[in-house]
């Protein structure tokens, strides 16, 4: 009897090899800090949803893929061993979301040598795709060249020909300014002081502020980010520069940021963005769905993760395999339009994905017609010039 | 230059007015108590947070929470007094600082799960939005009004402690409790009103803050570094040392960051290693064995 059964499952066997391999789809966020509002939490939510829809597109892997996460909580090193316990004890094949830039590039060491990829959504650092890039890592939805360039340039070329910049004293701060600084220039615009690095993280802007104000720009651009940028608007209006006629463009700027503030304090900047929840008909609707399953309006992170996990598990699909080198190759060169991404590729020779992306203006809270709704579209920069150009790129992947 | 320089002198009386509110507080605990209050940031932090709740909630502007959220910090302060502070008081001075840094996470992460991390809106009160023009620049209203009430607390305070019956039961019970009580003072007493008064002076700082600064928090662990220093150079417990130091390092510090930026964050630390090179007790502290 027992030969029988053994010999029956032998037949069968083979059958089994032909069903899909199990994907183990891994979120490594801030699961408590200050990202966790951006991704954390929801990004789990957002990867959730992403493998429920996947799902229903292939019947065929109902049950075989898995969302685990954990929490990176900012520091390298814990990503670091978070990242290496998901590939290697939880079977994780792919890793996503991850803010933070040293987090993500401490990630992108793990995965360099295993086989498992990280599509990453959180972070700003450009070195993800140049100097530090490699065969497993894709950088998704932002990056600080495309916030700092399209800004610069979108403002510029609105009017705002005069600039003064000040920006926080650490990597992201200094990529940003210098980025921004170039696109202003090209696009004709001049930069009227030196910059002006402010000690981070930091309370007073006061001198920078008063500073300005005798400068008399048509533009004062701040690089501030999270907590730093709220004390940095909050000043900008106190001390009544927009009266002046000095205006405000903003190197990255989350809804949660404005959620801080309130809408009327940050009325009238301009900033560059991938998407936003609100953007078109289709991403309200995916915005619904989110906010009836987490409870709160999904930030362009949210939206990224969703999309990145849903084109990943294309990708499987098509490849017909978890094996990072089968799936890297799936997914190199793809071509695809979804909610979050409007005439997204991903660029073989770096793994930047370049999408269409947006500057758009904070309304004032009389011209907001619902809850959250931040943002107005001013310009537009098509994907093929959002991203730094392949000639600047000095990526080159371990071929 | 010259002209950056004065209205760098009115910006430092802000940041100024803040750690001498700031540092008053912690001086009058330290005094009385002899304890390093970790947990004062996250009483300032829940100063910010009890206005912008008030507003938020019971629709309350920002006068009445200028009177009301101090008192909520301060019965607070009580509380953690009555049912936690005070059966350390035997033990050596480590047990305070653990429980009281212990506080501190706690709260701020109490006010995280309540509000999130990205923290909450507060306008200035619309009698003081705009600015006013000084002559040589316009100096924000709010600020203005910022510094005038720190510097009227802070010499009330003062004139108190020093000069009144009430500041004489204070400085009584500082000097020496025992002999303190053999006239009938409730000592016990007194030292939980000193530390929930503490305690309200850093929910004042905090509401007055909310307009100006990022509400969020982590407000009060930035804060808390600077005014332990300011607290320092003045003389710990000393309190017309913590006032005149704190306005001073606020003035010094503008100065400093306007002639040379970087320098903004590290000035307070290089004058307290001054001071106490020279004056081990701080500028207007007694010598330890004078007590």
């Amino acid at each position: 009897m027992k030969t029988i059964f053994l010999a029956a499952l032998l037949l069968v066997a083979p059958a089994l090899a032909q069903q899909p391999d199990k994907v183990t789809v891994g979120v490594l966020s801030d699961m408590n800090g200050i990202y966790s509002a951006l991704g954390g939490p929801g990004s789990v939510v957002s990867a959730q949803m992403a493998v429920d829809a996947f799902v229903k597109r292939h019947p065929e892997y109902a049950g075989k893929v898995e969302v685990v996460s954990a929490d990176h909580q900012n520091k390298a090193d814990i990503a670091t061993n978070r990242a290496q316990e998901m590939i290697e004890r939880q079977g994780v094949n792919a890793i996503f979301d991850v803010p933070n830039s040293a987090c993500a590039l401490a990630v992108a060491g793990v995965v360099k040598t295993r086989n498992a990829l990280f599509l990453d959504e959180g972070a700003g650092t450009t070195e993800l795709t140049s100097e530090q890039c490699n065969t497993h890592t894709f950088h998704y939805g932002y990056d600080n060249y495309m916030l700092a360039n399209g800004t610069g340039t979108a403002v510029t070329k609105r009017g705002g020909k005069t600039w003064f910049i000040i920006y926080p004293n650490y990597k992201f701060g200094q990529n940003l300014n210098l980025q921004m600084r170039k696109a202003v220039e090209a696009a004709g615009g001049k930069i009227i002081a030196p910059s002006e690095a402010t000690p981070f993280p930091n309370t007073d802007f006061s001198s920078y502020l008063l500073k300005a104000q005798s400068l008399r720009p048509q533009i004062f651009g701040t690089m501030q980010a999270g907590g730093d940028l709220v004390n940095v608007v909050k000043q900008y209006n106190e001390f009544a520069l927009k009266k002046g006629g000095i205006g405000l463009a903003i190197g990255l700027l989350f809804d949660t940021d404005v959620d801080a503030l309130g809408q009327d304090a940050f009325a009238g900047a301009v900033v560059t963005v991938p998407w936003f929840w609100n953007i078109d008909a289709q991403s309200k609707a995916w915005s619904a769905d989110f906010q009836k399953r987490f409870g709160k309006k999904p930030s362009w992170v949210h939206g990224g993760v969703y999309s990145a996990v849903s084109t990943y598990l294309d990708a499987v699909a098509r490849a017909k395999s978890t094996d990072a080198e089968k799936v890297r190759a799936a997914l190199e060169g793809f071509h695809f339009n979804d909610f979050f991404a409007h005439n997204g590729s991903i660029r073989p020779q770096d793994h930047v994905l370049l999408l269409d992306v947006v500057q758009v203006e904070v309304k004032p809270k009389s011209e907001a017609t619902e809850e959250r709704d931040y943002f107005k579209i001013v310009s537009r920069t098509p994907a093929a010039q959002a991203f730094m150009p392949l000639s600047e790129n000095p990526c080159q992947m371990g071929k | 230059m010259g002209r950056l320089l004065v209205i760098q002198v009115f910006n430092g009386l802000v940041n100024g007015a803040f750690y001498a509110l700031l540092s008053l507080g912690l001086a009058v605990i330290f005094g009385m108590l002899r304890i390093v209050n970790f947990a004062h940031g996250a009483m300032y932090m829940l100063g910010a947070f009890t206005a912008y709740t008030l507003g938020e909630r019971y629709g309350l502007g920002f006068w009445p929470s200028l009177l009301i959220a101090p008192l909520l910090v301060g019965l607070l302060g009580v509380l953690i007094e009555r049912t936690m502070l005070r059966r350390l008081y035997n033990l050596r001075p480590a047990y305070n600082l653990l429980l009281t840094f212990g506080l501190t996470l706690v709260i701020q992460d109490g006010v995280r799960l309540v509000y999130g991390i990205s923290g909450a809106p507060y306008a200035s009160p619309p009698q003081l939005a705009g600015v006013t023009n000084l002559g040589f620049t316009m100096f924000p209203t709010y600020r203005l009004f910022v510094i005038c009430v720190s510097v009227v607390v802070c010499g009330l305070t003062f004139y108190v402690i020093e000069r009144t019956p009430v500041g004489a039961i204070v400085r009584a019970c500082t000097e020496n409790p025992t002999v303190t009580r053999t006239f009938g003072v409730d000592v016990s007493l007194w030292v939980t009103a000193v530390f929930g008064f503490g305690s309200a002076l850093a929910g004042l700082a905090g509401v007055l803050a909310a307009p100006i600064y990022s509400v969020d928090p982590l407000m009060g662990s930035e804060l808390i570094i600077t005014t332990f220093a300011v607290v320092v150079i003045g003389g710990m417990g000393s309190i017309l040392g913590s006032i005149l130091t704190g306005f001073t390092v606020g003035i010094l510090v503008a100065i400093g960051s306007a002639l040379y930026p970087p320098i903004a964050n590290t000035l307070v630390f290089i004058l307290m290693a001054l001071v106490l090179l020279v004056r081990p007790t701080g500028l207007f502290g007694l010598p330890e064995g004078g007590r």
